[in-house]
């Protein structure tokens, strides 16, 4: 393993902006995971470095296969977790939308400019990402139809979903997008939550990673195989929405089987406490995403289904 | 009179309301045109709530002078202007990302398509900007590429300093801006002064370009004030951008709106602790400042000011 900053910037009072790189392996790029970009993706860094441990013993076993290089970038944004800050400390921007960034921009497209020069000439590229909205997921594979996307290659993952979505405006500025852009294959994670640890989502996660490496020939790892990777495209999901502000009581977990009329939540007056709208299933299917904070508004997807096969 | 535009119940109790105002002429006739200003998507950009309240005042100051429609949307993000937060709270989203919206989505889509929905039909909305927290500007008004044939003549109009028109950008795609104008309705992005600040200079010389716009539109009828020759910029390579080398904090040696010469002191970033200074800045070219920073704490990049080459200013 070599442990290497791969940028920098110094700061006033604060300690040095550092973001770190771990190699294992020698060769050519073949695999770069990235971590955290925000300050409250958790998760996202414990899976990271459980990732980095992991790597760390099958390299010493010999493990990882000749000729092939893997690069994990444990947080690309030390900064914001510290202080509990989703977005950049200062000017509130987001990494995630400033690549491929600009070196000679400003501080956030700084970052993304060092951090993409080194990790974007990978065949691979990996990212544990999260949602904008507070909730949890069933594991899936997403990708971007920017173009160069593989669904066949997705599904060595292993993950019960490999999810298809759109592109829209601002993803160009993703490193999702960008990586595609420059040739690498992309594929963001998702595990099951953000600012909270699912040590068992997160193992998940790395045995995937590890399923998929194996497959292409990158390491040897005789672990699970996982799932038969189910494709959906996003737009096919349904979402439950919402009538209702109010307090939100959920009746299913992620990942539960519904029937179509089955009761999913129920909203409650906040001073009252009342049940004043109840969410039904629409179809048949299971759940993908479920809302997860006590409080919701009206017109909000709470729920997305994946609609049952017949 | 005072509309709704768009309502959303909150889980608390509250309800959220965009409102505007609406003035109509004594006389309105079906051929009337109407002006939209619009404020407010950025929760800390509060400059355009000193116009809105302006043009209000003079036009119910002299109503026999109202010969069209004015429609003042003075908070399009009212949890953000009353939290003191730039983007949605709660979201943590920028307004401004979301149009056109959907008025089958989220409580943020719907706003959005909501605010649309009620701006279509106007022959020209004007969008208040004011920078941000870090960086004070002079009136502007910054148009894309793709818009830019029908936007500069009315621009001109506005009594502002410079028209910078940038090239298209996919992001961007996704303002009220773009939205409109892909759906026909004329909309100039203006950006002035400084976020969490009210520049009244800078209100009263954006309202008189109202007043004017609105006179060459058959709006108003009142005398107005001829308006300033603002400034053209088409050419990226026109302006030049000063980033902060060290992190530190900026203290500035001139003043906004300066002409500089190549090599003049723009400002120093300082080491309190050490009392020293980490870098000077200097200017790159000649030029004249359009751009400063407002907050004195700066990272390494932190954007510093942007200059206008001389050149561009002289023709």
């Amino acid at each position: 393993m070599n442990k290497k900053i791969i940028y920098e910037i110094k700061s006033l009072y604060r300690d040095d902006f550092r973001v770190w790189g771990y190699e294992f392996g020698e060769g050519e790029k073949s695999v770069c995971i990235v971590g955290p970009m925000r300050g409250n993706e958790v998760q996202q860094l414990y899976t990271c470095s459980q990732l980095t441990r992991r790597l760390k013993v099958m390299e010493e076993k010999g493990r990882i296969k000749k000729g092939h290089k893997i690069l994990v970038v444990p947080s690309v944004n030390p900064y914001s977790m510290n202080i509990q800050k989703r977005f950049w400390p200062t000017d509130n921007t987001d990494i995630n939308r400033m690549f491929p960034g600009y070196d000679e921009g400003e501080t956030t497209q700084r970052i993304a400019a060092g951090v993409f020069d080194e990790i974007k000439d990978y065949k691979y590229g990996i990212q544990f990402a999260s949602f904008y909205m507070p909730g949890t997921f069933m594991p899936h594979v997403r990708m971007m139809k920017a173009g160069m996307e593989n669904v066949e290659l997705a599904k060595k993952f292993g993950m019960p979903y490999v999810v298809l979505r759109n592109t829209r405006p601002y993803d160009t500025t993703t490193l999702n997008y960008n990586w595609q852009i420059w040739e690498t294959n992309a594929f963001s994670l998702y595990t099951t939550t953000t600012s909270s640890v699912d040590k068992a989502s997160a193992f998940q996660a790395i045995q995937s990673i590890l399923t998929f490496l194996s497959k292409e020939g990158i390491v040897e790892y005789y672990g699970h195989d996982g799932y038969i990777s189910m494709v959906v495209e996003d737009t096919d999901m349904v979402s439950v929405r919402t009538k209702k502000s109010g307090i939100f009581e959920s009746k299913v977990i992620v990942g539960q089987e519904v029937n179509k009329g089955q009761i999913l939540a129920e909203i409650i007056d906040p001073y009252e406490g009342e049940v004043i709208d109840t969410l039904t299933s629409p179809v048949d299917g299971s759940v993908f995403f479920k809302h997860s904070d006590p409080l919701t508004y009206a017109s909000t997807a709470v729920f997305k289904l994946i609609v049952q096969a017949h | 009179m005072v509309k709704t535009v768009a309502s959303v119940g909150l889980p608390v109790d509250e309800v959220l309301e965009i409102r505007k105002n609406r003035y109509c002429p004594e006389n309105e006739t079906k051929d009337c045109k109407r002006i939209s200003i619009v404020t407010g998507i950025h929760g800390d950009e509060l400059e355009g709530q000193f116009v809105c309240y302006e043009v209000g005042r003079r036009m119910k100051e002299h109503p026999e002078l109202l010969t069209g429609i004015v429609d003042i949307y003075p908070a399009m993000n009212p949890l953000g202007i009353d939290s003191i937060t730039r983007g949605i709270p709660a979201f943590d989203l920028d307004m401004n990302r979301l149009f056109p919206g959907n008025k089958e989505g989220d409580m943020t889509e719907y706003v959005a398509s909501k605010i649309i929905a009620d701006l279509e039909g106007s022959d020209v909305c004007v969008d208040i900007h004011a920078s941000n927290i870090y960086l004070t500007e002079i009136p502007q008004i910054r148009i894309n590429k793709l818009h830019k044939e029908k936007l500069i003549p009315l621009a001109r109009e506005l009594n502002i300093d410079f028209i910078w028109v940038h090239e298209a950008n996919t992001v961007l795609e996704s303002t009220l801006a773009h939205s409109m104008n892909s759906r026909g309705v004329p909309t100039l992005v203006v950006e002035m002064g400084v976020g969490m600040r009210i520049t009244k200079t800078y209100g009263y010389q954006l309202v008189d370009g109202i007043f004017h716009l609105m006179h060459e539109m058959g709006i108003w009828q009142g005398e107005t004030q001829p308006v300033r020759k603002p400034i053209l910029s088409e050419d990226p390579e026109d302006v030049s951008f000063l980033n902060a080398t060290h992190g530190g904090i900026f203290v500035p040696s001139v003043k906004h709106w300066e002409v500089l010469k190549k090599g003049d002191l723009v400002g120093n970033i300082i080491d309190p602790l050490r009392g020293g200074i980490l870098d000077e800045i200097v200017s790159p070219v000649d030029g004249i400042l359009f751009t400063i920073r407002e907050y004195p704490v700066v990272d390494e990049g932190s954007l510093i000011g942007r200059l206008l080459r001389k050149e561009v200013y002289d023709r």
